[in-house]
Formats: structure tokens, sequence, C-alpha cells
């Protein structure tokens, strides 16, 4: 039996990409099972593994857990990207809100009616450019240090790094107006681990297609 | 110039609440500034007091801190209230977060539209009897102790008697079929910071009236 990290979630990003970036910047392998079908889903809710009936589920350590920041926060404070004391967690903390905020916002734009989707398109870009990227810029600019927080590597550069990518898969001059985000992405990027899992064959999902929100219709 | 933290919201419970029942069961005193119109709110993100550009924001230990998950982490770790370690954190954040979820129902409850209340009510009586409810009457069931998790009063325990009491307001025999929650809800509403917190006087605020609702939404 292996002792890696058990992923179960359907093939695609969703709640769970966050989860895979995290385990991997750590340099934690890990397995995945995934959910194709609705009985798939009802066979792992009928054998009492999934706590409140909901997926991600992340076996590990002898636990089964559940819930999205529950999984990130245990993860994170296991492999010290969680900042060296309560203030930092909490910095910490509050940039990974923000970059869930904007990347919640994204996510979500497949599974709305049409004629909100495209607003809700237009208003995800105008908050990552006028909310959220800022804030990360001006945190960058202030300290001049390579990291958001603390000067080392956290939770909350990985966090960044993804939503970047995210925004910029559907805005690719996003980072135009960012110069110290377009030097971070670069460095973060070239973390070993990091770049690792932005290689072709790596456990990172490709970005959210029709076929797959088709496929989480019929499962969920 | 009190060490106070001050928390700064419109004059209701929404996203503060929680975080006024956690500073209120761990025994500490905060004061609050009620956003009333547009403008209060606009002024706080014109001075940059806001990280995001939103409320919750309470001034504490020499940050403004954001992000209502980012808030209760640090004051449940400051007091003491988030398990005595890794898994115990984990366990009470997977129960914090589920509670969260149903309190997100609850909420939003008041302000459906007409023609959805009826379904919206079906939806959080089944969601809170069939999926929340069962777990944690399991929990405290199976170890028959008087706190969620490690036998120690918790964050968890706290944001439960919360999420019972406001699915009480909403069907006042929610928790009929749910012996253990019933004891678990006298228990936790007899220790002394929170029984305080729940008598007339405190700064509990009451549900939210639907006459109340466009004011509340012109402030946002």
């Amino acid at each position: 039996m292996a002792g890696k990290p058990k992923l179960h979630y359907v093939k695609g990003r969703g709640k769970m990409e966050s989860i895979r970036w995290l385990l991997a910047a750590a340099g934690v392998e890990f397995e995945e099972e995934f959910i194709e079908t609705k009985e798939d889903l009802a066979k792992l809710r009928n054998s009492g593994v999934l706590m409140f009936q909901q997926v991600p589920m992340v076996e590990m350590d002898g636990m089964k857990m559940v819930q999205t920041r529950a999984i990130l926060s245990y993860i994170a404070a296991k492999y010290n990207l969680y900042g060296k004391d309560l203030k930092e967690r909490a910095w910490i903390d509050m940039y990974v809100e923000g970059t869930t905020d904007l990347m919640g916002m994204i996510m979500r734009l497949p599974f709305e009616p049409a004629d909100v989707r495209e607003k809700n398109f237009a208003l995800s870009l105008e908050r990552a450019a006028t909310r959220y990227f800022p804030v990360y810029e001006k945190a960058l600019k202030d300290h001049g240090q390579d990291y958001l927080v603390g000067n080392k590597l956290s939770w909350a550069d990985i966090h960044l790094l993804e939503a970047i990518l995210m925004v910029e898969e559907c805005k690719p001059d996003i980072l135009s107006a960012f110069p110290l985000l377009q030097a971070f992405k670069g460095r973060i990027s070239n973390v070993p681990t990091i770049k690792k899992f932005l290689q072709p064959g790596s456990p990172r999902k490709p970005p959210t297609d029709d076929k797959f929100i088709a496929n989480v219709r019929k499962i969920f | 110039m009190s060490g106070k933290p001050k928390l700064h919201y419109f004059n209701g419970r929404g996203r503060m609440e929680s975080i006024r029942w956690l500073l209120a069961a761990a025994g500490v005193e905060f004061e609050e500034c009620f956003l009333e119109t547009k403008d209060d709110l606009t002024k706080l993100q014109k001075d940059g007091s806001l990280l995001f550009q939103q409320v919750p924001m309470v001034e504490m230990d020499g940050m403004k801190m954001v992000q209502t998950r980012a808030i209760l982490s640090y004051i449940a770790a400051k007091y003491n209230l988030y398990g005595k370690d890794l898994k115990e954190r984990a366990l009470i954040d997977m129960y914090a977060e589920a509670v969260i979820d149903l309190n997100e129902l609850l909420m939003t409850h008041v302000i459906q539209p007409a023609d959805k209340k009826e379904q919206h009510f079906a939806t959080i009586v089944d969601k809170a009897t069939n999926r929340y409810f069962p777990v944690y009457e399991k929990v405290l069931k199976d170890h028959g102790q008087d706190f969620l998790v490690g036998n120690q009063f918790s964050r968890a325990d706290v944001q439960l008697l919360e999420t019972l009491l406001m699915a009480e307001e909403c069907k006042p025999d929610i928790l009929a079929k749910f012996p253990h929650l019933q004891n678990f809800k006298a228990r936790i509403s007899n220790i002394p910071t929170i029984k305080k917190f729940l008598q007339p006087g405190s700064q509990r605020k009451p549900p939210l009236q639907e006459k109340d609702v466009p004011k509340v939404m012109q402030i946002f």
C-alpha cells in the first residue's frame, strides 16, 4: 500500500486543482481516482467515505479529508508552506482567499446561464485587473522580496501563480500593467517542483471544456 | 486608544456574525463601526483600509484583516480554539467549513425572490437534516464527549451552535430527530462567555428582516 495521498474527484480541474498544485509544489507524489459516472459517485457516497457526500476527498495520513480549504490548510501546514507564525499565516490566508474568490468567479462561468456568463466573464477580468492583481503587485513592490509573505515560498505564492495562469487563459495580456507579477510568474514557475508540474504529462489538468461540463452535469 | 479589536460591517449578521460569535466565545471584548450608507463603504475603500475593497474588516493586533475565513482562523489560533495539533485542526476545519456552507444557505434565504423562497426553504431543511446534522449527531454519539474535537472546546463547537440556532429560527423543530445536537446546544449555550453573548444587550445581531434587505443592498 502506497503512503501517497489519494485524490478522489472528476478528471478535471474544479475544486481539486488547487490541491494538486499545492501537493505538487510541496514535492508530494499523489494518486488519483477519477469519478467518471454517476454510479462512481453513488458508490463513494454509499461507502461512507465522503463526510458530507461531497468531493474533493483526499485520503492522507489516515484521514479521509473533505472540504477544499481544510485539505489545503492541512497540506500547507504539514509542508511548511504556511509562514512562520500566526500573523504570517493570517496574511497568507488573506491572500489565498482573494485568489480563491477570483478563481471561483472564473470557474463558475461555464455553469452559468448564457446571458449572465458574458457579463460575469467581463466582471472577472475587471476584478482581476482592478481588485486583485493590484494588491499582489503592491505587496511585492512594497517589500521588494521574491515571495508574497515572509521572504519564503508559501501557499500564497503557489495559489497566486495558479490564479495568474488561469486568468491568462482568459486574457493573455492581463499582466501587461503588472511588471512585478510578470517577474513573479517567471520566478515561481521556475521553482523545480512547480516547473515539473507545469510540464506535459504532470497531474495538472487542462482548462475546463464543454465535454467536461457535460460530464460533470451528468455525474452531479 | 483601546486595544480591542474593531469590527467594520453593517449593523447586521451577514458574514461578520461568525466573527462576533468567536470573539465573544473567546471572551474578547470588541468594538464595532457600522456602515450605514454606501458613502461609509466608499470612504473605507478609498482610504486603503480594505485589502480587496470588501468587508468584513477587523482591526486587530496591528492588522486590518479581511476575508472572513482568514479572520476566523486567526482568532481561533490565537485563543486556543483550534485543537492541539495539525490533525485536530484539520478535523475542526472540515466541520467548520461544512457549517459555513450551511450558514450560507441560511443567510441567503431572506434575499431569495418570492417565487424561489419555498424551494430554497426546502433545500435548507433537506441539506440541514440529511447532509449536515447527521454528521455532527454521529460525531457526538460516537465519542460521547462534550465537544466535537479532541475533548476540548474549539471554533467548531462555536460555529455549530451558531448555525443550529439560525436553523431553528428558520424551522423551530429542525432538531427534533437529533437528541445529541439538542444536548450539545444546551451545553454549549451554557458556557459562560457564550451564555453572556446569548443574552439581550450583547453584540449578537438579530436576523435580517425582509423589509431591511433593500437598505443593506444599497450599502454594497
